[in-house]
């Protein structure tokens, strides 16, 4: 092969590589940036604030590094010697093999800076994650993972303000919220993105995580460790509302359920109490009050349903009763073949416990 | 290989899952002969879930969900006859059981029908004999992640049932 | 001076020459038939049937890929339910992890040190072949069970308590145990089989600070195998006993733990990646000696970066469990052992990026993988270091931004770097060229490929989508990503797919590979092309770092090796001086009966514990027929009456021209 044939082969090799990678990047990026739901780089609390610093420091100098090397990597290739492949290979000249050890010296110790920059940022960014903070303004939840829902539990001093719901989740603005979380089978993860990084939850031990959000906002969450059939479908909605507004909803959640007040309404319940519902859920102020299922006291106030699968209404809630396997195949609900007007009176009931 | 082969083979029932369980109206075992109309069909004998390890460590999760050891307690009994014993009064087939627990017995044996849903009642009921052993050992269930208060099912002595049809109640003293 | 480069004067042999060949070819045949292929002990063979093993697994491992990318394409898709999907997830990892990277990396180990060192076959044939039959039987458990919906479905790693009796019903979780077990007893026979090679039968000059980069980083693997596997083997043991017989070494109401589970997975699993991806590290060193035509730039720097890569490998288990409730200060430890362990990386590519520049480039396809490597590695190792960090990884732990980063460093650190071995090293074992042409169009599909499928993951992840789901809702905005995943690991499979073809084209038509068509240095290249049997007729005796560009005219080699008998010379550990011969066991049917011994107590014993005590019988009786059966029972060629019995001698080195 020519001299000149192989340049141009090698001319072609650095471009389309760096063009490949140059557009993969761009392309990447612009077709879904930054932000939006359930992302760490749209930071509603100082917990996912500074952590999204910390990445966007992390990776400014890290692309710098990578452009760096490749960049004298494709330099390398356009500046190589000519030479025939027969030839045996020359050692180098001490100079410049001394220039050589320089430099990849100078290299080694820039490797050693930035990774202490970075051991140092991090460091002092977790250590304000888990800093004590004053929370006697703060609220305490425990969240226990089941499969596949999250049970909510407020608790409280007064044993008559302590409510149970599930897979939603409501806080104040600007307080911070300790969460101790649980798991009832096997290990799952909290996550809120928006909010904070994620904690396990390992049955046999008691994980906390404090957070806090800053704007108010609907923030989704997700389990984060795979915990069987169906955690695909395992997430959670965090409300974030001022103070008054998340007051209100705490004083309802607090209530027994509504009585029901229509015929429909009744008869509704009437077909609850005495059908599998009952065996599995607990509806306060009823008889019902087993605690496999979750809470159905307020199920209706709620904006989804099936652990943030599906939304809260009349057609959904229809099809999760009659046949949940068919939405979320292996969850622990069995279908319910209800007829027709039974079917109609329970959700009617079911609807109306705001 | 040979133990290899035949070791899947076995497997092939075993791990079957199934979520979708066949559409079955509550109540269709009854206690009498003597109804108008047509002939109900003959109830099943063989347990549909017997042979599938899901469908019996379903039954163990819904054994203590469903509170069966307020009575039975882990199957030693308290108020209620132990399980994992050789005495059974009302039969040990898989569709005993299955009635046992749809319609309820005398001397407080709750009836469950229309609270716990038909499959659910037949992964019980593989569940209740694997208590004593009757079901194979590769399909029972393991130890459970709770406090060890008995063997597991699959390393349980296998005991041949005696059908004894007297309750404990109403035995000679 | 500049010397000439010269291959092995093979035409300068004498008619005593010839005869003494004919012998050790009579001796070292791999015996006929059906039980020849079962009894034989040639490293090389052993060592090909890993490659095609390996191989095969790495092409089921690609088609679980593929069904992942297709049910990911689109949100809420049914192409496989939630229990297929959990199977084929947990059988890719499973998979490519342990009947893939770790055999394959082994492989070329055993097919290339003995050469590499100038041995005539590794220190321990039968056990090297043992090894093999075991991971076969490994990896078919895993694929029959699959097939028969028994495949295991908690995950490549199976945390317990979902992997545990309570969680995870049926075999499934108990053969994955059991299979762990193989693969694991295979690897540790590779590691032993290799530093028996590389300490004790190397030629003679070959001293410690001779040996060729890629046998350091055997060396190296082959230690950290023999460190971190028996973790593996204990957690998944744990696992199988606490399914199989009621312990309770994982549950909490009892006093168990589930995070010991973790603890000990991880303190193998994370010197299992290095594992992976030393080898190909020293895959690079010997491709860009090669096609730079120049030694490597800081050896001392490249060996103290290996062995310092596989001491730190050992301390940074934790960084996979920071969102534990482990104490904060006890994390910070590995987030700084996790962020340590980038600059011997970092020297060696800077030393790499050295020995290149300004050197004169061969560019061709094992090159290309190698500056493949450098992309995506670099990137790669860029996002562990992000990931090292604590409160980060907090929030990118169990996305798909780990996804992305693990497949950044094994597929960019290990896999670019294996094709790159294959199109530099298959000349050598199969004597043919593999197609230049079609070698480019394998690397650029697999690099654009690859990139398209991995970097949107990067995205994925950080805007929320967690590892391990089967789908996802339409309204979280991931479906555009996902979808240009799952189109560039179409992409990517092509690459795979001109890969195989470039092979099965090669084997009729590719050129005829003489003995050293790159030019290159290391001694397997002064070999004919496959080599013979019995690898060298006389052992060289090295002369500098890189063995065949420091020959000297003289051309110094070992005589003395008897060629009536397997034999081969053992040598001091630091300086390489002749301390004996010794001689090698033929071809013996014992190690496949003892891999049938393990088969049976390991297998069965998923059912049913006695198995290991019928086992532990077997095994007895099997080790009985190898320790104190005749090595060469089987070796009938050897048995023959010699044709001429040579005065026992002392190996001793002969300089001449003509050796």
């Amino acid at each position: 092969m020519t001299n000149s044939k192989r340049h141009i082969l090698n001319g072609y090799g650095n471009g389309q590589r760096l063009l490949a990678v140059l557009l993969l990047i761009t392309v990447s990026l612009t077709t879904s940036c930054g932000g939006g739901l359930q992302s760490a780089l749209n930071p509603a609390g100082p917990q996912s604030q500074h952590i999204s610093q910390l990445w966007w420091f992390m990776l400014i100098v890290c692309t710098v590094v990578f452009v760096v090397v490749l960049g004298v990597t494709l330099v390398l290739l356009v500046k190589k010697a000519q030479g025939s492949p027969d030839e045996l290979p020359e050692r180098e000249s001490a100079e410049s093999q001394r220039r050589k050890a320089f430099i990849v010296v100078a290299a080694t110790a820039a490797t050693i800076v930035i990774l202490g920059a970075f051991l140092v940022d991090s460091f002092l960014v977790g250590r304000g994650l888990t800093a004590a903070l004053d929370r006697k303004q703060g609220v305490v939840i425990e969240v226990t993972g089941h499969q596949w829902w999250w049970e909510v539990r407020y608790p409280d001093v007064d044993a008559s303000s302590i409510f149970t719901t599930a897979n939603e989740i409501h806080i104040p603005v600007g307080v911070p919220v300790t969460f101790t979380l649980k798991a009832s089978d096997v290990i799952h993860s909290f996550w809120v993105p928006n909010l904070h990084g994620k904690k396990d939850l390992i049955p046999g031990k008691v994980s906390t995580i404090w957070l806090q959000a800053d704007k108010p906002g609907i923030y989704r969450g997700q389990c984060a460790e795979y915990c069987g059939h169906q955690h695909a479908h395992m997430a959670l909605w965090i409300f974030a509302e001022p103070r008054e507004q998340f007051d209100e909803w705490r004083r309802n959640q607090i209530q027994s359920a509504v009585k029901p007040a229509s015929d429909s309404e009744k008869r509704g319940q009437q077909v609850f109490l005495t059908s599998t519902c009952v065996t599995c859920h607990t509806i306060n102020g009823t008889s019902a009050g087993a605690n496999i299922g979750p809470n159905l006291t307020h199920v209706a106030s709620r904006n989804t349903i099936a652990a943030a699968t599906l939304p809260n209404d009349r057609d959904h809630l229809a099809s999760w009763v009659d046949d949940s396997q068919q939405i979320k195949p292996g969850n622990r609900m069995p279908p319910n073949k209800f007829r027709p007007e039974e079917m109609q009176a329970l959700l009617d009931y079911l609807q109306s416990l705001k | 290989m040979l133990l290899l082969a035949t070791g899947v083979l076995l497997s092939c029932k075993r791990e079957q899952r199934q979520f979708e369980p066949p559409p079955s109206p509550a109540g269709n075992v009854v206690m009498s002969q003597l109804q108008p109309g047509a002939q109900r069909p003959e109830p099943p004998t063989q347990n549909p879930f017997e042979e599938t390890a899901y469908g019996l460590s379903e039954g163990k999760r819904l054994f203590t969900q469903y509170n069966c050891s307020g009575c039975h307690a882990n199957g030693g009994g308290s108020i209620g006859p132990p399980l994992m014993d050789e005495k059974w009064i009302y039969g040990s087939d898989p569709a005993n059981i299955h009635s046992t627990i749809l319609e309820g017995r005398p001397n407080g044996m709750p009836s469950f029908r229309y609270k716990i849903p038909d499959d659910q009642i037949w992964e019980l009921s593989a569940y209740v004999r694997s208590l004593s052993g009757q079901i194979r050992k590769d399909i029972a269930p393991g130890r459970s992640d709770d406090m060890n208060v008995h063997r597991s099912e699959q390393r349980v002595e296998k005991k041949k049932p005696e059908q004894s049809f007297v309750p404990k109640g109403a035995e000679q003293p | 001076m500049v010397e000439r480069s010269q291959n092995l004067p093979v035409d300068a042999y004498t008619e005593a020459d010839e005869r003494e060949i004919k012998e050790l070819e009579r001796v070292w045949a791999c015996p006929p038939g059906i039980i020849g292929w079962f009894t034989d002990t040639d490293h090389k063979a052993i060592a090909l049937r890993y490659v095609v093993t390996a191989f095969v697994f790495f092409l089921f491992g690609g088609i679980e890929a593929a069904l992942m990318r297709i049910q990911l394409a689109r949100p809420e898709n049914h192409f496989l339910n939630p229990d297929l999907y959990n199977q084929v997830f947990t059988v890719h990892g499973t998979t490519m992890m342990f009947l893939f990277a770790v055999p394959i990396m082994t492989a070329l180990g055993v097919y290339l040190v003995p050469l590499m060192v100038g041995a005539r076959d590794v220190a321990f044939p039968r056990l090297n072949n043992y090894g093999y039959f075991v991971y076969l039987i490994g990896g078919i458990l895993l694929y029959v069970s699959f097939i028969l919906n028994t495949g295991p479905d908690a995950g490549w790693f199976a945390y317990v308590p979902l992997s545990g009796p309570g969680y995870s019903p049926g075999k499934r979780v108990d053969i994955w145990a059991q299979m762990i077990t193989f693969t694991e007893i295979s690897a540790l026979c590779g590691a032993v089989v290799v530093i028996g090679t590389i300490f004790k039968m190397r030629a003679p000059g070959m001293s410690l600070h001779r040996l060729p980069l890629f046998v350091w980083a055997q060396l190296v693997t082959s230690f950290m195998i023999i460190f971190a596997m028996p973790a593996v083997m204990l957690a998944s043991s744990f696992l199988a006993s606490d399914r199989l017989i009621d312990t309770h070494f994982f549950n909490p109401a009892e006093g168990g733990d589930a995070i010991l589970y973790q603890h000990m997975f991880w303190f193998f699993g994370h010197p299992e990646v290095y594992i992976i991806f030393i080898p190909a590290l020293g895959f690079i060193s010997s491709i860009v000696t090669t096609f730079a035509r120049r030694r490597i730039f800081g050896y001392t720097a490249m060996v103290l970066s290996l062995i310092a890569t596989a001491f730190l490998g050992f301390g940074l288990w934790v960084h996979h469990m920071f969102a534990t409730p482990l104490p904060q200060l006890g994390q910070s430890f590995f987030t700084a052992a996790s962020m340590m362990i980038a600059i011997p990386s970092g020297v060696q590519i800077f030393c790499w990026i050295a020995t290149m520049w300004g050197a004169k480039l061969n560019i061709k396809t094992p090159l290309l993988f190698v500056l493949g490597f450098v992309a995506i590695f670099v990137l790669g190792g860029l996002t562990g270091v992000m990931l090292a960090s604590v409160p980060l990884d907090l929030q990118i732990h169990d996305t798909f931004f780990v996804v992305a980063h693990l497949h950044y460093v094994l597929i960019g650190g290990s896999v670019f770097p294996l094709f790159g071995a294959f199109y530099y090293w298959i000349p050598k074992w199969t004597g043919r060229m593999l197609s230049e042409r079609l070698g480019h169009w394998n690397f650029w599909l697999m690099f654009i490929g690859f990139n398209l499928v991995f970097f949107p993951m990067h995205q994925l992840g950080l805007q929320g989508m967690p590892r391990r789901v089967y789908t996802y809702l339409p309204n979280g905005g991931w479906g555009s990503l996902n979808l240009l995943a799952s189109i560039g690991a179409l992409i990517l499979a092509l690459g795979v797919a001109v890969f195989i073809v470039n092979f099965l084209w090669a084997r009729r038509f590719g050129l005829i590979a003489n003995a050293n068509p790159w030019n290159a240095d290391t001694l397997e290249w002064s070999l004919a092309s496959p080599p013979p049997d019995y690898n060298f007729y006389r052992i060289p005796v090295v002369e500098g770092s890189n063995a065949l560009w420091d020959r000297s005219a003289e051309n110094p080699v070992v005589v003395g090796l008897s060629s009536t008998k397997r034999e081969t010379l053992v040598t001091s550990v630091v300086d390489a001086v002749p301390e004996l011969r010794y001689e090698l066991p033929g071809p013996s049917i014992w190690p496949l009966l003892l891999a049938l011994a393990t088969a049976e107590t390991f297998i069965v014993g998923i059912f049913t514990a006695w198995a290991f005590a019928i086992g532990a019988v077997l095994t007895f009786g099997v080790f009985i027929g190898w320790f104190f059966g005749d090595p060469n029972y089987e070796n009938v060629a050897a048995k023959e009456p010699p044709q001429s019995e040579e005065p026992h001698r002392a190996p001793e080195v002969l300089r001449a021209e003509n050796a």
